[in-house]
């Protein structure tokens, strides 16, 4: 699964799906994770890079991280 | 050193009119009532938890106090049980000056185990029974007949008891606000009020005080309370020229709405309320155009209580979870909901975060704990993200919900009140197993778990 090849994405969070019209704005560790999905990294990448900088414990990151990839994924963001 | 978390989330962002009002974009987290933590509350009495402010409760009534008082030589106020009997909470106000207005035997019974002097009790409601009249006549308590039937019991009573009852009749009146509420007293428009205290002079078994009524609640308008002043001062009037009976009193009631937003509300509650004082000025002013305020005026009582209570009370509450809703909605879930907040069927509560959080808002429906449809506290508040184990501040749930409160489901918490000194106090414990069970019985044939 990864981020759509066409999605635009801007430092400061804001997003623009060109296909469907539609943009989104993230928070900024949203956005830090759609920065480093953009570059191709993989999910478990991103995520040990995230316990490293961000104060939070491996359970509530995991939770948080399937909530996010299910609003991306309903947002049509993702492909397979 | 690492960087805070905040939940990753992205928000759609959609083209549309602009909300007139601005958006929010400043967030405080309550942290402290009276100067006492949220989290050590918490931690001591447990979630959910009701908080009392004892210093708002007084502060609230002597406002309230000052604004009539100010304008009109006698004013007297009597706390209305039913707002929030809990014992201290009455007891403040009794310390205050104030007397108690009761609506069911259960309640007068309370206020005279507050230390209320019977003549200090007015009772008021569509139902007593003859042994609760018979009390209340004995007394001396202010009795407010709602209808013949109960003018009719009464006068049967005095042929069995020496005590004259002390009696005021409540009166229904169009005062331009609807729906009028007609159900309880005598209507003062189709000549039933004048009827009765007629009957209640020509018996000479009761003593005629005083005239009562009580338009509505959670009143938006100062004016309707000039017409009931108007209307009650005609009756009270009538009765000093007519039957010789000059009165010791006008009961105006209660109804004064407090702070909290209406559902369906355009404007906050802030912005949408009158203040006490202009109740007080639309009161009295009327009062003063009808020539009283001089000598041999009648007393002028008021029977507040939301207005007097509801912002001094808080429901503390912790996030059980947060979902995602199937069109997207985030939802929070909280260990309070409609069961303990009776009044988020009316109003939406300010919900405010107990701790501090990272900037980015949501609107979310906020859901309390019980597995019923029902159960939301609001549709959809704009608030910070909120995780597992963070605690809200629910504001001005002083009012209502701490008689209205039901046992369905889950218990009722602990309810405790901060005093002036900030010191804690539990008023009410937590309900347990064991006090709700005390009241039921098992049949025999079913005291054994097989069927024989």
């Amino acid at each position: 699964m990864y981020l759509r090849k066409n999605i635009a994405t801007s430092e400061n969070g804001f997003i623009f799906n060109p296909s469907t019209g539609d943009s989104f704005s993230a928070n900024p560790v949203a956005a830090a994770i759609l920065e480093q999905l953009k570059q191709g990294m993989t999910f478990s990448d991103i995520k040990a890079g995230l316990l490293d900088s961000y104060e939070v414990d491996p359970l509530r990151l995991e939770r948080d991280w399937d909530e996010f990839i299910n609003q991306l994924r309903e947002a049509n963001l993702l492909a397979d | 050193m690492k960087k805070t978390w905040q939940s990753p989330v992205i928000q759609k962002m959609n083209g549309g009119l602009m909300n007139k009002f601005g958006t929010r974009t400043e967030y405080e987290p309550v942290k402290h009532i009276d100067g006492v933590s949220v989290q050590s509350l918490i931690k001591e009495y447990g979630s959910p938890l009701f908080v009392l402010s004892e210093r708002t409760l007084r502060r609230n009534y002597r406002d309230a106090y000052r604004a009539f008082s100010t304008r009109y030589p006698s004013v007297q106020f009597a706390w209305s049980y039913k707002t929030n009997y809990l014992n201290a909470v009455c007891r403040v106000f009794h310390q205050e000056g104030s007397w108690a207005e009761v609506v069911s035997g259960f309640e007068y019974q309370k206020a005279l185990g507050n230390g209320v002097p019977g003549p200090q009790i007015i009772f008021n409601g569509p139902e007593k029974t003859n042994e609760e009249l018979e009390l209340a006549v004995r007394n001396g308590s202010l009795i407010h007949i709602d209808h013949f039937d109960e003018l009719f019991q009464l006068l049967a009573i005095t042929d069995r008891i020496p005590e004259k009852p002390r009696v005021a009749i409540r009166v229904n009146m169009d005062t331009g606000v609807y729906p009028v509420w007609d159900r309880f007293g005598f209507n003062y428009e189709n000549g039933q009020a004048w009827d009765a205290l007629k009957r209640i002079v020509t018996s000479g078994k009761m003593t005629l005080t005083g005239l009562h009524c009580h338009i509505g609640t959670f009143m938006l308008s100062t004016n309707a309370y000039r017409q009931a002043v108007k209307k009650l001062a005609d009756l009270a009037w009538r009765c000093k020229t007519e039957l010789n009976t000059p009165l010791q009193y006008l009961d105006l009631g209660g109804g004064f709405p407090s702070t909290n937003t209406l559902r369906g509300s355009f404007l906050p509650g802030t912005d949408a309320v009158p203040s006490v004082d202009e109740f007080a000025e639309a009161i009295t002013a009327q009062l003063t155009e009808l020539g009283y305020g001089t000598q041999d005026t009648p007393k002028l009582i008021l029977e507040s209580g939301r207005v007097l209570v509801d912002d001094a009370g808080y429901l503390l509450s912790t996030v059980v979870a947060t979902k995602r809703l199937s069109d997207g909605r985030r939802a929070t879930i909280l260990d309070a909901g409609v069961n303990l907040l009776f009044t988020s069927f009316w109003y939406d509560h300010t919900i405010s975060p107990a701790q501090d959080f990272t900037h980015h808002t949501e609107d979310m429906a906020l859901f309390g704990p019980l597995c019923m449809n029902i159960d939301v506290l609001r549709q959809s508040s704009n608030l910070p993200l909120l995780n597992r184990g963070d605690q809200v501040v629910i504001h001005k749930t002083g009012a209502y919900n701490m008689t209205q409160w039901m046992q369905f489901i889950h218990m009722r918490p602990n309810v405790v009140m901060i005093d002036e000194e900030g010191n804690t106090h539990l008023i009410r414990e937590a309900e347990t197993l064991e006090y709700l069970q005390q009241p039921e019985k098992i049949p025999a044939h079913l005291q054994q778990p097989e069927k024989k």
